[in-house]
């Protein structure tokens, strides 16, 4: 494998509370290659945008990176101060949030804000940085851009306007773009025209994409590889295909038995009891284990990510796999 | 199906809102009257212990619909008939009363839709209040109040302990549950739930589901359900009614219509929907976004996205014959 443009080892991430602190994040490990696209799928507590927050610098306190370090590039970015931050996000690491309302400035022209960030990163006249936002406005198909860059954000539809977003996002030419829930707030047939946007775009510019979602259908299409995440931890990751088709971990068994299908009309979907625990409250241990119908003694102690060929699941399960049985914690 | 006839029968209903600037500004800007026509000329029927599904994308006027099956809303046009009682012209109190008791509905927002002050137990006794016990609307004393409502809460896999509680201490997931439990307090036969998943993660929304499937076997229910997902609706629905902008377009049985949709909009939908059976495969995803229902396209409202529209598609509108409105099925 070449060198990861994105590295995240054994990251922790705590909430200072008056009752001491709570583990949001607990031991995240995983790397982004250059031009691939991993998904990063959960359940709502999981952790997972806030895996994304934290790479970019903005969590909010009193959540907080305790431990662990992010390499974007080989280079350490989990402590830099706030302006070296801010040159990495938007210059180096492109960002697309579910609602595009809250990307863009509904009091500037759309034009103007994509112009300002070419600008800003790429130290281009104002001249050819609205040429470029023009460009940029066609590539993501917003028609007649030449006359569209001068409207502002509540003239256009969601769709059109998250489109607008990912302008904005790949306009600095980013090698990463973390894309937490792109597609949640819209319409299913606009949504497919959204992801296979974001998939051609980044793919034709060679950027890797993080892609945060609840919805496995999503990531299915548009990932390569995925990381699914469970009460702050990986529960698994492995290439997409193999994953839907063969997951290892039994809390990835249930959440893709759970998703129900177009094909086939089941009489009942099968369900795992129980609900996600809060921070407050994760058991020691597997923190799936009590819900877990292949818990064994084991599993009060905390399995470590094992990696089972070119795959890895934190289950006990694995242990003493024939091929390459080496437990990176 | 127990073929005793139809519950409700929905015939030409519309409703159309008014949706003008305050008439001094109109005046003013001697701008016309403006409306928007939210549901146009519906026509169906549910049959008893059926589960039909209403699906469409937002703005396509699913919601309003359910709203004026449940008399929450007038309609401006047409006729809801519940067991043969018009509920919004009816002059008999009586009769609307009864069959008030009858239906009931499940809302998206499990946060929204529970009083927070008032603790579990009360939430869920007062349709027993409002309406009495059974059909003859038989008064409870305190104590079989409360082991009505125990009963309740373990018929959705609550404690009956928990009627003590208050909404906060409850996730999303277990407060359906405990909407399910009003709705069902007071014996009735028909539901409507909109979107009654929509805001729960997978895993949670497959225990939901499987909740309300069992409850319809148990107690003979009849369910409309909105939903904008199409695999809820293939899990859940009998039959399925397809919406786009205000208007019914196609109706089918659930099998048929998901394996040989006939309507062009009712085979886009299906086609953008992420499946995990598309796996790594590219798909053409269709252009176009829902037009603006304040100003609807001439026609067939769909003739500007349909890849098969013909001459006549742009200026007449297709009737809705033999449950399909579209010139060329």
């Amino acid at each position: 494998m070449t060198s990861p443009l994105l590295s995240v080892r054994d990251l922790r991430v705590e909430f200072a509370t008056r009752k001491g602190p709570l583990v949001a994040l607990d031991g995240v490990s995983f790397d982004i290659a250059p031009g691939e696209v991993l998904g990063v799928v959960g359940e709502s507590g999981a952790g997972k945008s806030l895996t994304g927050l934290a790479i970019i610098g903005l969590l909010d306190p009193p959540g907080r990176i305790v431990g662990g370090e992010i390499l974007l590039d080989g280079e350490r970015i989990d402590h830099l101060p706030p302006a070296k931050m801010r040159n990495i996000r938007g210059r180096r690491v492109g960002i697309i949030f579910q609602d595009p309302m809250t990307s863009l400035n509904p009091l500037l022209r759309i034009g103007d804000q994509i112009a300002e960030t070419i600008m800003a990163h790429k130290s281009l006249p104002r001249k050819e940085a609205r040429t470029q936002a023009i460009a940029w406005l066609g590539e993501v198909g917003i028609p007649s851009p030449e006359k569209r860059i001068d409207a502002y954000p509540h003239e256009f539809s969601g769709g059109m306007r998250q489109r607008v977003v990912i302008a904005l996002a790949l306009c600095a030419e980013p090698a990463l773009v973390i894309a937490d829930e792109p597609t949640t707030a819209l319409d299913v047939s606009v949504q497919a025209q959204i992801i296979s946007l974001l998939k051609n775009l980044t793919r034709r510019h060679g950027a890797a994409v993080m892609l945060i979602t609840h919805d496995m259908g999503v990531i299915a299409e548009t990932a390569d590889r995925v990381a699914v995440m469970y009460a702050g931890r990986i529960a698994e990751t492995g290439e997409v295909r193999e994953v839907v088709r063969d997951p290892l971990h039994p809390y990835t068994q249930g959440l893709m038995a759970a998703i129900p299908t177009l094909e086939v009309s089941a009489r009942r979907l099968a369900q795992i009891p129980g609900a996600m625990p809060r921070l407050s409250a994760i058991p020691p241990g597997c923190a799936f284990a009590p819900r877990c119908p292949k818990a064994f003694a084991r599993c009060g102690e905390r399995p470590p990510l094992i990696a089972i060929g070119d795959r890895a699941a934190a289950c006990w399960l694995y242990e003493r796999t024939p091929i390459g049985a080496d437990a990176r914690a | 199906m127990s073929g005793a006839g139809p519950i409700v029968v929905v015939s030409g209903l519309s409703r159309v809102f008014d949706i003008s600037a305050p008439l001094l500004s109109r005046l003013l800007a001697r701008e016309p009257r403006r409306t928007l026509t939210a549901v146009d000329g519906a026509d169906f029927a549910i049959q008893r212990g059926e589960t039909f599904g209403l699906v469409g994308e937002s703005g396509s006027g699913k919601s309003t619909l359910a709203r004026m099956v449940v008399g929450l809303l007038k309609p401006t046009a047409g006729h809801v008939v519940i067991e043969r009682v018009d509920l919004a012209r009816s002059g008999d109190k009586a009769a609307q009363r009864a069959i008030r008791r009858r239906m009931q509905m499940i809302f998206q927002d499990p946060f929204g839709s529970l009083n927070p002050r008032w603790r579990v137990g009360d939430i869920i006794a007062e349709p027993i209040r409002a309406f009495g016990a059974d059909e003859a609307g038989a008064r409870l004393g305190r104590r079989a109040t409360r082991a009505r409502v125990g009963e309740l809460l373990e018929l959705v896999g609550l404690h009956p302990a928990d009627a003590r509680k208050f909404p906060h201490e409850f996730s999303g997931g277990q407060r359906q549950r405990i909407a399910i439990a009003r709705a069902i307090a007071v014996h009735p036969d028909f539901i409507v739930c909109d979107e009654p998943t929509s805001a729960l993660d997978v895993s949670i929304q497959a225990q939901i589901l499987n909740l309300m499937r069992d409850l319809q076997d148990r107690l003979g229910l009849t369910y409309l359900i909105i939903t904008h997902n199409l695999a809820v609706v293939r899990f859940m629905a009998n039959r399925v009614g397809v919406m786009y902008l205000g208007r019914l377009i196609e109706i089918g049985e659930t099998e048929a219509l998901f394996a040989r949709p006939r309507h062009p909009y009712t085979r886009m939908l299906l086609d953008a929907v992420p499946d995990l059976a598309m796996t790594g495969l590219p798909r053409t995803p269709v252009g176009g976004e829902p037009p603006n229902p304040i100003d609807p396209p001439p026609g067939c409202p769909f003739h500007p996205r349909c890849p098969q529209a013909i001459a006549i598609c742009r200026t007449e509108r297709p009737a809705f014959r033999d449950n399909v409105a579209c010139h060329l099925a």
